[in-house]
């Protein structure tokens, strides 16, 4: 049984589904839902990458790495964001975050 | 069943194991090392397809900076995390309802995108040809036809930087710091007084 284009692509769906379980359950610890972003993400990379090795073009790398880019840049904003607020308020607890609510 | 086959089933386990083991671990520190453990298995994914450039470009950005980014927010904020573990139970279900549902149906679209595609139709991945490696072969094209989102990426990356670091520097009230420009501009006049004392009195000031 050879290895082929279907199984990066389920390996990266399945990763996916993680992600976005990880969003659904862990709804006030907004550090799990930081890292199931990037684990969706991540999931995409692997697609990314599948297709292009498969496709015999180099370009999913480079978009690849443009993804890694702006995944890289979220996490420190996010994460500076989140020291920010917990400093003003003590806790991380982002159910409670609706002060801008109208 | 071949020795790649048996590389590729360990680390997609791997991969998958720890990526689940990021959202159910009780303890953030431990979610945070799993994620590591996930982007490591990644990599070595990446390696078996032949993209080596993007699986160092891997270990280098996310263990080296962002999982240990994480580590250090996760262990610098006091916070007690088992409260922030309610609804765990609660969200369970309709997660697993949901993600199921949508595994099933992204598995049902990559086995029929593998079979019935473009890419399935080159059966085998891309031969490593000898005289252009991984690394080159992105660079040749990064850097000609995608120079201008390059140079956008390096904008982006130092937007964040920038505003990660305004979002987090503060000014404490109250505390000492040194003036350098005051330092400097002290002359012997300014900085020295000197006082006639009769004998017998003492200084009283």
């Amino acid at each position: 049984m050879t290895i082929g284009l279907a199984h990066y692509l389920a390996v990266a769906a399945i990763l996916f589904t993680i992600g976005v379980l990880g969003i659904f359950v862990n709804r006030k610890n907004i550090i799990v839902i930081l890292m199931s972003i990037e684990l969706i993400l991540l999931a995409v990379n692997i697609n990314l990458v599948a297709f292009s090795v498969y496709l015999h073009d180099v370009v999913g790398q480079i978009f690849a790495m443009f993804v890694l880019t702006v995944a890289a840049a979220e996490a420190a904003v996010g994460l500076a964001i989140l020291v920010t607020f917990f400093r003003n308020r003590g806790d991380i607890a982002v159910d409670d975050a609706s002060m801008m609510k109208g | 069943m071949d020795l790649q086959a048996i590389a590729f089933y360990l680390l997609a386990a791997v991969t998958v194991i720890s990526g689940f083991l990021v959202i159910t671990a009780r303890n953030p520190v431990h979610s945070v090392l799993f994620l590591i453990m996930a982007f490591f298995t990644a990599a070595g994914l990446f390696v078996m397809l032949g993209a080596e450039f993007l699986a160092m470009l891997l270990i280098v950005v996310y263990v080296g900076a962002v999982a240990v980014l994480f580590l250090f927010v996760v262990m610098m904020l006091d916070v007690d995390f088992t409260q922030l573990r309610e609804g765990f139970a609660r969200y369970l279900p309709i997660g697993m309802v949901v993600g199921g549902v949508l595994s099933v149906e992204m598995v049902m679209v990559a086995i029929t995108v593998a079979a019935n595609g473009a890419a399935g139709k080159n059966a085998a991945p891309a031969a490593p040809v000898a005289d252009l490696p991984n690394a080159e072969a992105i660079g040749r094209v990064l850097y000609t036809d995608y120079i201008y989102f390059f140079q956008a990426a390096g904008l982006v990356l130092l937007v964040a930087m920038i505003g990660a670091i305004v979002l987090t520097l503060r000014h404490r009230p109250g505390v000492r710091r040194q003036n350098i420009g005051d330092q400097v501009a002290r002359t012997p006049a300014s900085g020295m007084k000197i006082v006639q004392i009769k004998s017998g009195e003492g200084l009283s000031e």
